[in-house]
């Protein structure tokens, strides 16, 4: 196959359409690795959506191959199952022409620092450009990341963020509502020990959403309301008048024990029905990280419902913001381990 | 040096702080054969006696040794954490002059050959005093009592499981209720465990916001409000650890109120620092109880202020670099703390206006009281372990260059008012600090 120019002119990236049309063309990232939404601005979030837009075009030709990352090397360093992230990513990196690696890393309870860090070490002397990393504990990436030379995407990390997730979930209720500012968003289900939920808070509060989280009281984390958010325990009452349903995946480990009770009562109050969703806006969009537990925290019929249901467009948009990301990161900039750096 | 037939030493014109006594003047002490022999303003109304060692102090404060009532050593089990020697290194520099150790070791202080062992151990490698915690249940297993009675004639000054909860409430009534026959202290980590649930610092806000999982105030709190039950059935004596929440503090206000042989300790990083410190994942601040919110770190300080925190120990738990850094969760809890304990206690003079003389008992008459030592205190008769500081000289916080092995200060790097430039035991002096340019 073979490599096509860019076809989308280098200055298009970043006179997004959006926005005013003298902004400045390729001033650089002003960040180093994308960890989480948290230390994100306003204008650093509308930039990547703007550029995602572009990728959406191009991802839908058959040719699909740029150059912007050609030489440059891609790591997906997972310590933790996934293949919807992993697979995005992938095809993000070689969408750009970047040479993309996947390494899974089983982490054993005992061990999974020292793996961490010794890796990452590894890795480095290997000179990579980027390092997509996903690793079940809070933090990890941050820390990693403080020991490699290349720029880092967390992939997510244990319960603290997941920050592309929150980038692809904003670009798609951008393009189907047009707007961020002024939206209410509800985040429904297991937000305790949910990173999505964290990163889509930020990311929404950021953009001047009114955000809502609705979960039993036993899955709402301590000072939730410090995040800027309205808490609700009655699901009917959270889901009024929003214009958007963001649900959760809720961890089979949860379903059992002193969480909750059982799938069954946990449907019933907390599941996503017809029924719950008339409480909301008529046109509210229904969104879902994936993967479903169809039958426990979304019904099988709203899953499904094509007029209201973006959950696959999510996938799609996922791979535009995973490559605005990982061209804005990379795309001009030495690994650090060059001697210009 | 050739030794004098009997070793005298004075040190004249020191701010002299006994806390025991109220004593907060300039004088002189006479030092004889290790012990206290005289101290006050006019000891020496015509000219020090012949054959004395004198050393002029010109207004530096001299106090009671440091007494800590709560450090880890590695020994056994974790020698490259820290041992005896390097333990002991640091706590002269600190100004400690008597040192506990917890039984939370590899094998577990829990039986008479291993309270040998650490007075063994502790005597060839040290000069500083080295008092052994022995562990309350077999193997710190929290379930069967070890033998107090042989373990304190074996010289285990205090009954603890270090820092895992006595968490059976029956057992919890056991140990105390036996300890009474010895009149030993029963040290308790007051943090309910099941509450704690594999927490890694405080609840709230900042542990939602970094994906960690919080130790609820609650978890302390009812530890604590259940042993006080528990002394009011047995009438033992009763120590509370390290207390940090303003909630547990007004429990044991309480309680002392009501006359229970209760007292309680608590560590200068829960003073000193908030839960803010652990933001960025900081793992040296992930200490056991973990920091908390800036209103309890108030209440602590204001509970040293009015007595009602008894003890100021270092808290001192060495860990290697492999066992902080790792992500959070994974970390090691801990911080090194004897050589910033004594420039903390003097920050919370000096910041937090608490009168020097009450800092200074938490560290010296107090913990020697409760554990029935005869140091910590400057008076004739008394042992003479001394620490000598200049509380006004700056100096910053530099961790590479502890004494102790290990290295996981969470004030690495800040700046600090006071240290001790002179420590002494038993009349021996055993650290001279030396002027840095």
């Amino acid at each position: 196959m073979e490599d096509r120019a860019c076809t989308i002119p280098h200055r298009a990236y970043c006179s997004p359409p959006m926005n005013a049309p003298d902004a400045l063309p390729d001033l650089p990232f002003p960040h180093r690795h994308l960890l989480g939404m948290q230390e994100l601005s306003r204008s650093d979030i509308q930039r990547i959506l703007d550029l995602s837009e572009q990728f959406i075009e191009l991802n839908r030709q058959d040719n699909k191959k740029l150059r912007d990352l050609q030489g440059r090397t891609q790591i997906n360093l997972f310590f933790e199952n996934s293949t919807r992230t992993r697979t995005s990513f992938e095809l993000a990196g070689k969408r750009l022409g970047a040479d993309t690696i996947n390494m899974s890393v089983e982490a054993s309870s005992t061990k999974k620092g020292e793996t961490l860090i010794d890796t990452a070490m590894t890795l480095n002397a290997m000179h990579p450009d980027v390092l997509v990393v996903r690793h079940p504990d809070s933090g990890a990436v941050a820390l990693l990341s403080q020991k490699v030379d290349c720029a880092v995407v967390n992939g997510g990390d244990g319960q603290h963020e997941h920050p592309t997730q929150a980038l692809l979930d904003a670009l798609t209720i951008r393009r189907r509502l047009n707007r961020l500012e002024g939206l209410t968003v509800a985040i429904a289900g297991d937000v305790m020990h949910s990173r999505v939920a964290r990163s889509n808070i930020y990311l929404l509060n950021t953009m001047g959403a009114r955000v809502r989280v609705i979960a039993p009281p036993t899955l709402l984390p301590s000072g939730i309301e410090r995040l800027g958010v309205e808490a609700f325990t009655d699901m009917r009452r959270g889901l009024r008048d929003v214009d958007v349903v963001m649900m959760l995946r809720l961890q089979r480990e949860r379903m059992q024990g002193s969480f909750l009770p059982s799938v069954r009562e946990y449907y019933h109050f907390y599941g996503l029905d017809h029924e719950k969703l008339s409480h909301a806006k008529p046109d509210a969009l229904i969104m879902h990280p994936g993967p479903m537990n169809r039958g426990v925290e979304i019904d099988t019929e709203v899953a499904d419902d094509i007029h209201r249901s973006v959950i696959r467009e999510q996938v799609e948009m996922g791979v535009a913001v995973r490559m605005a990301v990982l061209r804005l990161l990379v795309a001009g900039r030495g690994n650090g381990n060059g001697g210009d750096a | 040096m050739v030794a004098m037939p009997d070793q005298r030493f004075a040190y004249l014109n020191a701010r002299l702080l006994d806390p025991a006594s109220g004593r907060d003047e300039i004088g002189h002490i006479l030092i004889e054969d290790g012990l206290i022999a005289a101290v006050g303003p006019d000891i020496f109304p015509n000219r020090v006696p012949d054959r004395t060692e004198v050393i002029d102090l010109d207004g530096l404060c001299l106090a009671p040794g440091l007494v800590d009532m709560h450090a880890r050593i590695g020994e056994p089990g974790a020698e490259h954490k820290e041992t005896f020697e390097s333990a002991a290194a640091a706590a002269r520099a600190g100004g400690v002059t008597t040192l506990c150790t917890l039984p939370n070791t590899e094998p577990v202080i829990d039986n008479v050959a291993l309270v040998e062992y650490v007075h063994r151990r502790a005597n060839e490698g040290s000069d500083v005093h080295i008092r052994p915690f022995a562990a309350a249940t077999q193997g710190l297993n929290g379930k069967q009592l070890t033998e107090f009675g042989l373990l304190q004639a074996a010289g285990a000054v205090a009954l603890t499981d270090g820092d895992r909860a006595i968490a059976d409430a029956t057992v919890m009534r056991r140990a105390l209720s036996y300890s009474t026959a010895f009149d030993v202290l029963i040290v308790q980590h007051v943090e309910e465990p099941s509450l704690a649930h594999n927490g890694a610092m405080n609840e709230g806000e900042l542990a939602t916001r970094l994906g960690l999982k919080g130790i609820p105030t609650a978890a302390e709190t009812i530890m604590l409000e259940r042993d006080i039950r528990l002394v009011e059935v047995t009438g033992a004596r009763y120590h509370a650890a390290h207390l940090t929440t303003a909630k547990a503090l007004d429990v044991m206000r309480r309680a002392k109120a009501d006359g229970l042989p209760v007292s309680c300790g608590t560590a200068p990083h829960y003073f000193a620092l908030n839960e803010n410190e652990v933001n960025g994942y900081r793992t040296f601040a992930k200490v056991s109880p973990p920091l908390r919110s800036e209103d309890d770190r108030r209440a602590v300080v204001e509970a040293i202020r009015d007595g009602t925190i008894d003890v100021i120990s270092s808290g001192h738990a060495p860990e290697d670099p492999e066992a902080k850094r790792q992500p959070f969760e994974q970390a090691a809890f801990g911080a090194a703390g004897l050589e910033t304990m004594l420039a903390l206690g003097l920050q919370l003079h000096m910041s937090e206006d608490v009168p020097l003389l009450s800092v200074l008992a938490c560290m010296t008459c107090n913990p020697a009281r409760l554990l029935g030592l005869d140091c910590g205190v400057l008076m004739a008769g008394h042992p003479a372990d001394l620490v000598i500081f200049d509380p006004g000289a700056p100096w910053v916080v530099d961790s590479k260059k502890f004494r102790s092995k290990s290295k996981n200060s969470p004030f690495d790097e800040r700046p600090m008012q006071g240290h001790a430039v002179r420590t002494v035991v038993e009349g021996r002096t055993v650290f001279v600090r030396r002027v840095e340019r």
